[in-house]
């Protein structure tokens, strides 16, 4: 236990880099994941199209093949994230948790669009109906009667996608975020000896995320939960 | 509810309407995609050169060979592994006896809320010893013990999902609990999970690509041995990624078929991690 | 019917068109082999003796740094400078070539793979350090080298303190990462140099850091997109690791060393593997004594 309690500010560290990469990218895949299943049901047929292709193909890509194409094609498009330069405190935010935050945006928000696209289908037939009843448009419809309600549907599968972006924001340690496993592997690397108990504190860091997330999401889905 | 109903049939101004955004969106993709087609050509990223590894045979041979070949056995075994835990845990997290539930729901909260690289690069090093290929064993028990948490999860839901009047008669009838769940129960469920654990079989296989940080074999460091030499770093990664898009789009075909064939609309309602739902369905 | 009898006409098509675009890419290098010489292995003692009677040989080197240790994906053997030195060792312990067993290592496995044995030498541009001697042995150095800067043409970085607070790239878990957050500029990593070339290259990073001859490997390949700046600001001494269980190895590997530095191999392996990219071979270092 020594090597992790003499270096708990590089332990709270990097769990601070994995919290920051799962706010910012979850809040922006479900933005991008609402775009997402509007263009797939909406009236729209190329959108319908495009959005569903754009979801089956990145879904079908390893996330680590998505990492990697940011960090070395996107550049040759010019797509690059140098501009990014944040430093607060402790943290910096430069390109490299740049790149981490888009790829994990468009790969969860994938996930994102199917969670609420189930959301949607569970609404009840006779309010998409009634919504129309009273005169509103497509607009109308999404915003003010199916997605609320979808959302709501939704709370469990979506809550099952954002955890599993915690985890995933684990994979920018490949490519250079000094996130909660790369700051175990430094440890471990260190203090070969205690490889073993390293290895359970952060486990045991990831797992009280994962339940604090999954309290919250539970104690919102009791509130909102559709009769 | 299919998407129709949540606009009314179109009138001809909005057909219009409708058309004209259609045409806007088509536009912004194609040039979208233009739009890069024209950067990777600008970095001469359609150079022969760059592409001539994938029409070489050593290189295609390494790809399918020690790349896809590699991935698929990875994914195929730990699949195999997770079924054997899944049911394992599944079965012991629906017993009857406290002693066996809660350690059994531990097992299957702890794997699953702890990202699969970590468990990766634990067991690499745990294994490391005098051990060849221990970056596949690493791959392959990382992912059979996330992947058996999952289907376990599966396997009670799946089990739940199975109409409580089935387990009702089945008692009624004199049957005993081991015989209601090999008979009446698994049966029923296992037509049920079929596409989840289909979709299992998806995230194993994507999963696979994390070995690279472990020094597994598979696509992902084909890959990367092939631009260290080459320097072709786009055409490498588009070619990596379409095979795994084919053989994961083969998958999900698969398991829209059997949802198709065995479940129809009805969705299996699997707990989210952290709830530490023991609730029994028996 | 007809359906199908036109799926199999492309198809054949189709392999028709692949057989004819082979292409031929890559080398085909794939490094010479050396003979084992003849000595007898009641000349070593411990491990090393070992070793000889066993006639086999675990070495752990790099697959994915051109120049030092390098496998491409159609080769069953790596090429480069570190291998070239390994394969010098096996054959003084009377070991041929074809049959040693490559492992490769990356910069944070090689002590655990020393530590259990997994392979009995590493040469992976190991930098010798007071801090893993207390972990491993390391005998050598077969090459020191400094730390320098490779930024773009361009750039109008002079030395390490005008990138201060900037990101410099290098590899994880090696001593040029740690060297460069010394330095006050903040070291970011993969697991490759060649991907922070890629990063330099597209103007992402300012700079990457590592041994001086790597870097010189690397702007060669690059010319006119790539230079190294910079006073060597650390001396890199690169050398060849050991479990510390192996008695004998060090006395072994300096003897070795020493005859490959006098007979002109060690300058051939050089040429060889790091001549092509524009490095001047340089006069072989001086060995540390062996610690008892």
């Amino acid at each position: 236990m020594d090597a992790v309690t003499s270096n708990f500010d590089l332990f709270l560290k990097g769990f601070g880099y994995t919290l920051f990469l799962f706010l910012i990218s979850g809040l922006l895949s479900l933005v991008l994941g609402t775009l997402l299943v509007a263009c797939r049901v909406g009236p729209v047929a190329v959108l319908r199209w495009a959005g569903g292709w754009y979801v089956t193909l990145v879904r079908s890509t390893p996330l680590v093949v998505v990492f990697a194409f940011f960090q070395f094609a996107a550049p040759m498009l010019g797509i690059r994230f140098g501009w990014v330069d944040v430093h607060i405190g402790a943290f910096d935010f430069t390109s490299f948790f740049a790149i981490a935050v888009v790829a994990l945006t468009l790969y969860t928000s994938c996930f994102v669009c199917e969670a609420l696209r189930s959301g949607v289908n569970a609404v009840p037939l006779g309010q998409a109906e009634a919504a129309r009843a009273i005169g509103l448009t497509f607009g109308g419809t999404m915003s003010q009667v199916i997605l609320p309600q979808a959302f709501r549907a939704s709370v469990p599968p979506l809550a099952s996608v954002l955890i599993a972006l915690i985890k995933n924001t684990s994979v920018a340690f490949i490519f250079g975020v000094g996130e909660a496993v790369a700051q175990m592997r430094i440890m471990t690397n260190n203090h070969s000896s205690e490889r073993t108990t390293i290895f359970l504190a952060y486990a045991a860091g990831y797992i009280l995320i994962v339940f604090v997330f999954s309290f919250l999401a539970n104690r919102l889905e009791r509130h909102w939960r559709v009769a | 509810m299919s998407a129709s109903v949540l606009f009314d049939s179109p009138g001809p101004r909005t057909v219009a309407r409708h058309r004209a955004y259609s045409v806007v969106a088509a536009v912004l993709i194609v040039v979208a995609v233009a739009w890069a087609v024209k950067g990777f050509y600008d970095h001469g990223q359609f150079a022969y050169d760059k592409w001539e590894a994938f029409t070489t045979p050593s290189y295609v041979q390494a790809l399918l060979v020690d790349g896809l070949l590699q991935t698929l056995l990875m994914a195929v075994l730990a699949i195999a592994g997770a079924l054997v835990m899944g049911t394992v845990l599944g079965l012991g997290k629906l017993s009857d006896h406290r002693w066996v539930r809660w350690p059994a729901a531990a097992i299957v909260e702890f794997f699953r809320a702890t990202p699969v690289l970590l468990l990766m690069i634990f067991i690499w090093y745990a294994l490391g010893i005098k051990e060849d290929s221990s970056g596949f064993l690493a791959v392959v028990f990382a992912l059979t013990l996330y992947n058996g948490s999952v289907l376990a999860e599966v396997l009670r839901a799946g089990i739940n999902a199975v109409p409580k009047g089935q387990s009702e008669a089945a008692y009624a009838i004199g049957m005993r609990k081991s015989q209601v769940m090999s008979i009446v129960l698994v049966p029923q469920a296992v037509k049920i999970m079929f596409p989840a654990m289909i979709a299992q079989c998806i995230v194993a296989l994507k999963d696979t690509a994390l070995g690279a940080a472990v020094l597994a074999p598979g696509l992902m460091r084909v890959g990367k041995a092939i631009y260290t030499e080459l320097h072709n770093q786009v055409p490498t990664m588009a070619v990596v990624a379409l095979l795994y898009i084919v053989v994961n789009l083969l998958l999900l075909w698969l398991a829209t078929w059997a949802q198709k064939k065995y479940v129809g609309e009805k969705k299996l309602q699997v707990a989210m991690v952290g709830t530490m739902d023991t609730g029994r369905g028996v | 019917m007809r359906l199908r009898k036109t799926k199999a006409v492309i198809a054949a098509c189709g392999l028709t068109l692949a057989m004819a675009a082979c292409g031929n890419a890559g080398s085909g290098d794939k490094g010479k082999e050396v003979a084992g010489k003849d000595v007898k292995c009641s000349d070593f003692t411990g491990r090393a003796a070992e070793i000889c009677k066993a006639g086999k040989i675990t070495i752990g080197v790099k697959f994915d740094q051109p120049g030092l240790g390098f496998k491409s994906a159609t080769s069953d053997t790596p090429t480069g400078f570190d291998v070239e030195v390994a394969k010098i060792l096996a054959s003084d312990l009377g070991i041929d070539s074809k049959d040693i067993k490559w492992e490769e290592t990356i910069s944070d496995n090689r002590e655990p793979f020393l530590q259990q044995g997994k392979v009995d030498l590493v040469l992976a541009s190991y930098s010798i350090t007071p801090d893993r001697r207390k972990v491993v042995g390391q005998a050598g150095p077969y090459m020191v080298t400094g730390q320098q800067l490779l930024v773009p043409a361009d750039s109008k970085v002079k030395d390490i303190s005008d990138l201060k607070g900037k990101e410099v790239c290098s590899v994880t878990g090696s001593t040029s990462i740690d060297k460069i957050n010394e330095k006050g500029a903040k070291g970011v990593g993969f697991e490759s140099y060649s991907e922070c070339v890629q990063k330099v290259l597209d103007g992402t990073v300012s700079a990457m850091s590592t041994d001086g001859t790597i870097l010189a490997g690397f702007a060669a390949q690059n010319e006119g997109q790539l230079k190294v700046v910079g006073d060597p600001f650390s001396e890199e001494r690169i050398g060849v690791g050991y479990s510390k269980k192996a008695t004998g190895m060090c006395d072994f590997i300096n003897k070795s060393l020493t005859a490959a530095f006098d007979d002109g191999t060690w300058a051939k392996a050089f040429e060889k593997t790091l001549g092509p990219s524009g490095v001047d071979t340089p006069t072989p270092p001086t060995l540390d004594p062996c610690q008892s």
